[in-house]
């Protein structure tokens, strides 16, 4: 398989120098890549805030961000098809409203995370509402803010 | 009784295992022909013990017996009878004894089907799939056993989880665990070479059909996966780049680059010691998707039944292989022989960028996914990395890919004319400019990305076609002539054409959705109409029913298209009593064309009294073309896995050699 046409001391540096190709070759597109996906993290990542995070550093006004926490009991509050409801790491809250058909395990007292903006009015616009596919699971950052918190302890449902 | 011999033979297929390791990794270096021979005997065995434990898991299911703690916890006695089956994989300690059994099929298979193995690859083969088995099979055992009682036995169990109990999930599972683990055989193989110090056409033509069924089994397990979020999740969306879904991605990813560049070594012999390195990051890639999943240490939407401790488990045992193999490939490749030589232009250099652009799409996706790990470990801020990241890194480094696909088997081996095989693709050229010009004028108002999207989906699949309208000689010879040349074309040249052409349909797809879906959100009475894309959408009430284990709010609605009545959508609010969980049914009525998708939500009263629901509508041009397009992909791994060369078998090295001659001569 070595039919090859160039003469026989010379092929070694050649195969020598074809691996060498094939190694820049790689580090060029794996360097893109890394560079590429370094940039994009920087411009597109999206911080989580707890509730008490909002209240210590304000609002992060037009940023998408992401918030978790309980839904308040008795705050849920229908306006059309819009859903205004109270997300709390029990010390604080914040009050969010989403236009579209929430989550099959959305219930007051239910630990949820929600994407989307805060507005001007300090309210948290969602664009996405998310509760797990299982009733017994606590989202994870919504458990470390409740900890935080020091309302709630690990298997305190 | 049952389920305590099923508990007994997974013990003893733990022992099996063990001695399958050392009879595998020791029979070569002694020599010694019979103690590799019944290395192949313990792995038969080895299927008998894991078939039997997984028929007693099974049984328990079926007869609904609660005294096993996860059939009690996972099932319940009114459950169709479909979901007791599937159920049985359908919780963590059930999955992974299917998992284990799964890799003891495919070490069988290489047991009896790999007659003309040389004797010391197959049984190294062996000894490490042994290895695998051994410390999954310990991992089962220890901190996940199925087979635990539960004393006082209960009246009725807890159920499955409702999202589970439906046929698309049902058969995820079990075909994503055939990409997995398929993928150990090629880890198993690549490790043996490894240790004997030799890679050859005939490792190649081995490794291959093994990359190929997993990679096939794979893309199926993605594509249900995808199809069940789409229809049951009821946001209208099938990708939402959740840890979970790119921890499927990412060894696809590496399959599909394992799977080309073990042509090279087949028919080149080249890239050698790249194959082998493959070999492993694609299993490697596995075991960390298995990982991610079951330890929950990443925020997903789809965290099924996590368990932080079993976690460490399975990471020690990721370290334990990857860093063994990686360890044991930093040492022994460098006694890998450099392969053929080829030139800049070549079919060896296009796979090669195939390969290095392939993977860089799975390191974008690899860094996107544990980048909020690595961060909050470091610093402690939480953050999340969304769509926006993917589509900014991940999209750059798939275009050229796709670009480039049409060339890859047009150029011939070693060296190849560029400029003619520019000249041959003209007519995919022509058809993927005048699409890409029709899309510009049709999705008026979208990006040019969306038009772009399309002529690259085009080029794919008239790539394709011109593909094999060359290898045919059509319309350079009478037409007869060129259809029984295209009959005779090897099964191999019919799988690359079709599975390429496959990437083309999924684009139209994934472009089709991107560009142009609409979503509608309305608060509806009865009568109440909405108009998404070209349809219209009369609401005409709510009808409550019953199910075999659930109760439900059936919406009706009334698709019109124009003033044509087409159909009837029928969305569903269940609610499983016995899981106290209510779930959203989409109803979606498809055309090969488009998908309307109608979600009914939560009922509210309105200011005059009468009740009103929250529906959710969404009109996703092309979306069908995007499971039919990985339909088509897995069509083409097929017919190329039906290939003579891969049924009859590995050939000896000089047979391997003659018939690359005999390609590189029908190219030239």
């Amino acid at each position: 398989m070595t039919n090859s046409t160039p003469p026989r001391r010379s092929r070694p540096r050649t195969k020598k120098s074809r691996r060498a190709a094939f190694i820049g070759a790689a580090v060029l597109i794996f360097g893109l890549a890394v560079i590429l996906a370094l940039s994009a993290l920087e411009d597109t990542v999206v911080y989580f805030y707890s509730p008490t995070d909002v209240a210590e550093r304000g609002t992060p006004v037009g940023q998408s961000a992401r918030i978790g926490g309980l839904v308040v009991e008795g705050s849920v509050s229908k306006d059309g098809s819009r859903t205004i409801f109270g997300v709390t790491d029990l010390q604080n809250s914040i009050t969010v409203s989403y236009n579209g058909i929430l989550p099959d395990l959305f219930r007051e007292g239910q630990g949820i995370v929600a994407e989307g903006t805060f507005g001007a009015s300090g309210i948290f616009e969602a664009t996405r509402v998310l509760a797990k596919h299982d009733e017994n699971y606590m989202p994870r950052e919504v458990a470390d803010a409740l900890k935080e918190s020091g309302r709630w302890q690990e298997g305190d449902l | 009784m049952i389920p305590e011999i099923g508990h007994f033979v997974l013990v003893l297929a733990l022992a099996i295992a063990a001695v399958q390791t050392g009879l595998g990794l020791y029979g070569p270096a002694l020599g010694d022909t019979r103690l590799m021979h019944m290395a192949s005997r313990a792995a038969g065995v080895q299927l008998i013990l894991l078939t039997i434990a997984f028929a007693a898991l099974t049984y328990a299911f079926v007869t609904s017996d609660f005294s096993v703690i996860n059939v009690y916890e996972n099932s319940h006695s009114a459950k169709p009878m479909l979901y007791k089956v599937t159920g049985v994989w359908g919780n963590h300690e059930g999955s992974m004894l299917l998992w284990i059994l799964i890799l003891a099929i495919f070490g069988a298979a290489v047991a009896a089907f790999g007659t003309n193995l040389p004797d010391t690859l197959k049984a190294r083969v062996l000894g490490v799939q042994g290895l695998i088995g051994a410390v999954f099979t310990l991992f089962v055992i220890l901190a996940s056993n199925p087979f635990i009682r539960l004393d006082p036995a209960p009246i009725n169990g807890t159920d499955l989880n409702p999202l589970l109990q439906d046929p698309g999930l049902a058969f995820h599972p079990p075909f994503l665990y055939g990409g997995y683990v398929g993928l150990s055989v090629a880890f198993s193989f690549a490790v043996a070479a490894l240790i004997e110090g030799r890679v050859d056409a005939a490792w190649a033509r081995w490794v291959r059909p093994w990359a190929l069924a997993a990679w096939a089994s794979l893309t199926v397990g993605i594509a249900l996966g995808s199809w069940w979020a789409y229809y049951e999740l009821g946001w209208g969306g099938y990708w939402f780049w959740d840890p979970v879904e790119n921890a499927s991605l990412m060894p696809w990813f590496a399959a599909t680059a394992l799977l080309h560049s073990a042509i090279v070594v087949e028919r080149r012999g080249a890239l050698k010691s790249w194959t082998v390195l493959l070999a492993i990051l694609a299993f490697s890639l596995s075991l960390l998707g298995t990982f991610l999943v079951r330890s929950g240490v990443l925020t997903s939407v789809h965290a099924f039944a996590v368990d932080p401790e079993r976690g460490l488990f399975i990471l020690g045992i990721l370290i334990f292989f990857i860093g063994g193999a990686l360890a044991l490939y930093a040492w022994r490749a460098p006694a890998l022989k450099l392969g053929g030589l080829f030139a800049p232009v070549s079919r060896e250099s296009a796979l090669v960028v195939n390969n290095l652009l392939l993977t860089a799409a799975a390191a974008a996706v690899l860094i996107g996914t544990l980048y909020p790990l690595v961060l909050e470990g470091v610093t402690g801020e939480k953050i999340s990395v969304g769509p926006p990241y993917f589509n900014g890194t991940f999209v750059p480094l798939v275009i050229p890919l796709l670009l480039l696909v049409p060339f890859g088997p047009m150029l011939s081996w070693k060296r190849a004319d560029a400029l003619a095989t520019v000249q041959r693709l003209y007519a995919a050229a022509a058809a993927a400019f005048v699409v890409g010009l029709i899309a510009l004028y049709v999705f008026e108002g979208a990006p040019v990305l969306a038009a772009v999207g399309m002529a690259i989906a085009t080029w794919l699949v008239g790539g394709a076609l011109v593909d094999l309208a060359e290898r045919a000689r059509l319309g350079k010879i009478p037409l007869a002539q060129s259809l029984g040349r295209l009959r005779g074309l090897p099964r191999s040249a019919w799988g690359t054409a079709i599975a390429h052409a496959g990437v083309g349909v999924l684009v139209f797809g994934v472009i089709g959705v991107t560009a142009g879906a609409q979503e509608r959100v309305e608060l509806m009475a009865m009568g109440d109409q909405l108009e998404i894309g070209p349809y219209e959408v009369t609401f005409d009430g709510v009808t409550p029913i019953t199910g075999p284990n659930y109760e439900a709010d059936r919406g009706i609605f009334t698709l019109r298209k124009g003033s044509r009545v087409i159909g009837q959508l029928m969305p569903e609010k269940r609610f499983y009593p016995v899981a106290r969980m209510p779930t959203t049914e989409a109803a979606i009525r498809t055309t090969i064309l488009d998908d309307v998708y109608v979600v009914l939500g939560d009922p509210q009263r309105g200011a005059g009294g009468e009740t009103k629901w929250i529906v959710r509508a969404y009109h996703n041009p092309l979306q069908p073309l995007v499971w039919v397009g990985c339909m088509i992909m897995v069509l083409g791994g097929l017919v190329s896995l039906s290939d003579r060369r891969l049924r009859v078998g590995a050939p000896t090295r000089r047979a391997a050699a003659a018939s690359a001659a005999v390609e590189s001569g029908a190219k030239a």
